[in-house]
């Protein structure tokens, strides 16, 4: 039994003194179902992060939290300026791993009798997988511009319209990028990748809207039942991966100049405003850019496929968020106003029409909150609600949560087994290594509407929609 | 002494290496990050990489090391699965790694994993009868 008390419904707390050290208590979002599927290493992890300096309020993990390294998996933290620290562990190796939504003005039925060509055209479009390299061969001043604008410079080079800049998260390019903190070999690993989708759990999947939750905000999303939605899940790739395991071995040292107590070495962090926290805030933002510029792009391939088979169909983006990343924030604590340094690790923000950041098209609404399911689960559209910032930071989970180990889901299921379980539900996929589907596998996931519905009780976001996928192209 | 194991982890791949001395150890621990990707016999070592490291001590170095491959993997898309690591210690622990291995061929190597990166998360060394060192990988 987990050492965690209930508080309400739907809320457990990881009492102080749960381990020695702790600033603030815990808060762990589940229901009573869920809360038996998290893991005592979460718990733990909670717990630790709930020691480090400057934190605000409550440790907190969202209705999909399991285990991580560092933070847990569903992990949220916000750190006051004055004293507080910034952490690669409460954002992830794959920086701005984040989800991108296109809604199409057409209709499932005209669609799926071409599903299997269009995956096939979409997986020929779209690089992915292992080793795989772009379409593009980027200067290493192109890589730069990228790496400082993101999406906007995506859309200077002729991906994508002005348009789509409006309805991603910070327009599509975070302030404060520092390209000279990304190190040759960070360049590397990026400059080949950038417009590739990557392995493991990120996918191009074909949706097609199943279920309206509520008409008035599906409606200012663009939403409709029947019809086709895209859906891409993919991050900063090999560019943000070596930004954190570069900048991680910076912060381990600076834990001993600074005196910091950290009970997990993947929690290393420095004090905001030290060198080293500003070189890795310089850093991150980069890659964070450099993964909207790569959403954008295979946004675009994605569009220039369906012009192909559907000639005048219109691809919209209706928002693009992201998961893994730390932000500077406003909020009020107690009454007072304060900037906090609030980490989402597999995470997503989920604000509410107060909020300036929302973009102007649906700020009497809130943002549109994008929770992919697993492959061959369903999606949900929610929409952020002002009372997730008082419990939340303005946050919501990022995904259903895995359940099941990697290497428990290779022994139970073959990749071959879940794509044919996958094809009798009339889902087509297309993959680059089939072997990896397994781990993968739709049972390794909690139940996505349990996690749903939970934030959606708890007033964080309100469902809108529920997306199921037709067909989907993998790494 | 089993060269290395896997250990049971949600989200990612966890293991421990061991040696009787710390380049075994180390060796070992390169070639359990690559198990968990790829089939070892399927590998052909036919072309080599050399590395040399540096770093203040012998944990850190480790970090290095195993961080080096995965860079290596990704920019030279090769698979590996020899490795020998010579140490010298001189103020600071230097390293001296020959890897062996051959380039990706998706036709003969079939992945299980891809390793986007090597955490610090539980990341430690020990000495007992034999050193050990555990690693979470992010995968």
């Amino acid at each position: 039994m987990l050492n965690i008390n209930k508080i309400e419904e739907n809320i457990y707390e990881v009492p102080m003194g749960y381990r020695p050290g702790m600033r603030v208590p815990g808060r762990i979002f589940v229901s009573e179902k869920l809360r038996n599927m998290v893991e005592q290493g979460t718990v733990d992890q909670v717990a630790n992060v709930a020691t480090l300096p400057g934190i605000v309020k409550y440790s907190m993990a969202m209705p999909d939290a399991h285990l991580g390294y560092g933070f847990p998996i569903g992990g949220v933290a916000a750190f006051r300026e004055e004293d507080g620290i910034i952490s690669p562990g409460g954002v992830g190796f794959d920086i701005n791993c984040g989800v991108r939504l296109l809604r199409s003005n057409l209709d499932s039925k005209s669609v799926q009798p071409l599903m299997n060509t269009l995956i096939d055209a979409l997986f020929e479009a779209v690089p992915s997988g292992l080793g795989a390299t772009g379409r593009l061969h980027v200067s290493d001043q192109q890589l730069t511009e990228a790496f400082l604008s993101g999406a906007k410079w995506a859309v200077a080079e002729g991906y994508g319209v002005e348009a789509d800049l409006a309805h991603c998260e910070e327009d599509g390019h975070m302030r404060g990028a520092d390209p000279s903190q990304v190190s040759v070999k960070a360049r590397k690993r990026g400059r080949p990748q950038l417009g590739t989708l990557g392995s493991g759990n990120h996918f191009l999947e074909i949706q097609r809207v199943e279920e309206i939750f509520d008409d008035a905000i599906a409606r200012k999303f663009g939403l409709f039942k029947g019809q086709i939605t895209v859906m891409i899940h993919c991050g900063s790739r090999g560019a943000g991966h070596q930004i954190c395991t570069d900048h991680l071995v910076v912060l381990s040292q600076a834990v001993r100049k600074y005196h910091i107590d950290i009970p997990d070495k993947q929690l290393a962090c420095a004090p905001l405003g030290s060198p080293e926290a500003v070189h890795y805030f310089g850093a991150m933002v980069s890659a964070a850019n450099y993964a909207w510029a790569n959403r954008h792009i295979i946004a675009h391939w994605t569009r220039e496929v369906f012009e192909r088979y559907f000639p005048g169909s219109q691809l919209d983006l209706i928002y693009d968020v992201a998961h893994n990343v730390a932000k500077i924030e406003d909020h009020n604590i107690d009454g007072r106003r304060m900037k906090l340094h609030v980490h989402r690790k597999g995470a997503t923000r989920a604000f509410g029409p107060s909020r300036s950041e929302v973009p102007q098209a649906y700020r009497d609404v809130g943002q549109p909150v994008l929770i992919p399911g697993s492959m061959g689960t369903p999606s949900y559209v929610l929409c952020g609600n002002d009372r997730a910032l008082e419990l939340t930071f303005g946050s919501a989970c990022h995904g259903a949560g895995r359940v099941m180990s990697r290497s428990r889901a290779m022994k139970e299921f073959t990749g071959r087994d879940v794509k044919a379980a996958l094809n009798k539900e009339g889902i087509v996929v297309k993959a680059t290594s089939p072997s990896m589907l397994a781990e993968e596998a739709p049972q390794v996931y909690k139940p996505s509407d349990e996690v749903v519905d939970v934030v959606h009780n708890l007033g964080i976001a309100t469902k809108v929609a529920k997306l199921v996928p037709l067909g989907v192209s993998k790494g | 002494m089993k060269p290395f194991e896997y250990l049971e982890h949600t989200a990612d791949v966890k293991f421990r290496a061991y040696g009787h001395s710390p380049e075994e150890m180390l060796s070992n621990a390169a070639a359990a990050l690559f198990k968990s990707m790829v089939d070892p016999s399927a590998i052909q070592a036919n072309e080599t990489w050399k590395v040399k490291l540096e770093a203040p001590d012998l944990e850190q170095l480790a970090y290095n090391w195993l961080s080096e491959i995965v860079f290596l993997f990704e920019t030279e898309s090769a698979v590996f699965s020899t490795f020998t690591v010579r140490l010298q210690q001189d103020g600071s622990l230097r390293l001296e790694g020959e890897i062996g291995g051959e380039r990706i061929d998706l036709k003969r190597h079939a992945f299980e994993n891809e390793v986007k990166a090597v955490t610090l998360h539980e990341f430690q060394i020990k000495k007992n009868d034999v050193w050990c060192i555990q690693v979470v990988l992010d995968v």
